[in-house]
């Protein structure tokens, strides 16, 4: 259990995924424009990541290990996602239409974040076992809500505020990411 | 410069749209690995080699493809090269390998290969592919080297790890820790949106705030109506 909870603030706070490890950067600069659609994105988040962590983390430990193929683990885990995301919207269309209202759109987005493919490989690196790949998995998403909320938060104070021209747009917006990196830096003293 | 001849697409990649510079894309990458002008490089070549080789099989195999299934099939052929290609360096040049560490079999998802191979490779002959992927790659190097080399002086006082700095200098570590990179792509992209504005005062800054994560939104979407 101690262990879990490490693994779990680990990848939600200390080590942020967007802002320590660049992973899923474009939906985070992309879709944080307002806070509503941030909190969409990052529920989409947390539902995919959670879901192909433990569907990644099956196949590799009860597939690929033992037919000896984990040097095609690249190949195997990009197919999957792309699958499960597929799946994920297939089946939220049908049996859960209320959610697929509000998560929908965000779907097709998430294939392409390298976030997804990120902790999968991260998980097998770090030779985490299916729960372990599960929590790691959710933990993230949980951190790259909480960074894209926050980011949609300022985003919508730094509308009203007198940016040279230049600055305005990305620029200001990755700045801010730099500042926010700043202060994530502060609980690397927490495990 | 006549169109589709090996020293146009090799201005293309480099100048005209340079991935880095111009198109911005493939940013993951470009602000994961900068922290010096050696991973950058490492990383900028190890794409330039996928992303030549992709292009070649994928123009080779384009009229066996079926037009349903090319983007799975696209992403087949780059993740092998990619596989190829981490395990050349794992063998070969192990340092770089640890340094660029998750970021290598990441370069399956980097927007630009499959980019690449959806709007170019796909639609025309093997050798302006294979040249496409070359210019693209060295332009998308140049890009990566340059911000690392930027990033080594100021935070470590270094280039390609040789001392440049005279010793009075204090290195400004948070440029090759992560806010550094978030704070150098920032004055990048400003500096782009003054040079627009200097040709075209009219021209609209928030354009270039979304265009990465359009294009790469625009993967995602294609990649999923082809499986429809």
């Amino acid at each position: 259990m101690k262990e879990l909870l490490i693994i779990a603030i680990g990848s939600a706070i200390v080590n942020n995924v967007v802002l320590s490890q660049f992973l899923g950067l474009c939906p985070f600069l992309g879709v944080s424009k307002k806070i509503e659609t941030a909190a969409g994105m990052g529920g989409a988040v947390i539902f995919v990541l959670t879901l192909s962590s433990f569907v990644t983390s099956l196949v590799y430990s009860y597939i690929l290990v033992p037919a000896d193929l984990t040097y095609l683990q690249t190949i195997v885990f990009i197919l999957v996602i792309a699958a499960l995301v597929q799946l994920v919207e297939m089946v939220l269309k049908k049996m859960m239409p209320a959610l697929y209202k509000s998560l929908g759109v965000y779907l097709p987005l998430i294939t392409t974040n390298c976030a997804v493919l990120g902790i999968a490989i991260i998980n097998v690196q770090k030779e985490y076992n299916v729960l372990e790949g599960t929590v790691n998995g959710f933990a993230t998403a949980v951190g790259f809500t909480i960074a894209i909320i926050l980011m949609a938060g300022l985003r919508e104070k730094i509308e009203y505020n007198d940016i040279p021209k230049p600055f305005q747009g990305m620029p200001i917006v990755l700045l801010t990411a730099g500042l926010m990196s700043i202060a994530f830096f502060g609980f690397s003293g927490l495990i | 410069m006549k169109p589709n001849t090996p020293a146009e697409r090799l201005y293309n990649g480099l100048i005209k749209e340079n991935p880095t510079f111009v198109m911005m894309l493939g940013m993951c990458p470009t602000l994961a690995v900068t922290t010096s002008a050696m991973n950058g490089l490492g990383m900028g070549l190890t794409t330039m080699v996928v992303l030549t080789m992709s292009n070649m099989i994928i123009s080779l195999l384009r009229k066996v493809i079926p037009d349903g299934v090319r983007m799975p099939a696209f992403i087949v052929i780059v993740a092998s090269f990619v596989t190829i290609v981490q395990f050349l360096l794992e063998g070969f040049i192990p340092a770089l390998y640890s340094s660029l560490g998750i970021y290598i079999p990441l370069i399956v998802v980097n927007c630009i290969i499959l980019g690449r191979a959806e709007a170019y490779a796909s639609k025309n002959k093997v050798v302006p592919s294979i040249f496409d992927g070359i210019g693209m790659g060295l332009g998308f190097t140049l890009g990566l080297t340059s911000i690392g080399i930027f990033r080594e002086i100021l935070g470590a006082g270094q280039i390609f790890g040789f001392q440049v700095m005279p010793s009075s200098y204090e290195p400004i570590t948070i440029f090759i820790l992560a806010p550094g990179a978030f704070f150098v792509l920032a004055m990048l992209v400003a500096l782009q949106n003054k040079l627009k504005m200097k040709k075209d005062p009219e021209v609209k800054t928030e354009c270039g705030s979304g265009c990465a994560s359009c294009t790469n939104s625009a993967c995602g979407g294609k990649l999923l109506n082809s499986d429809k």
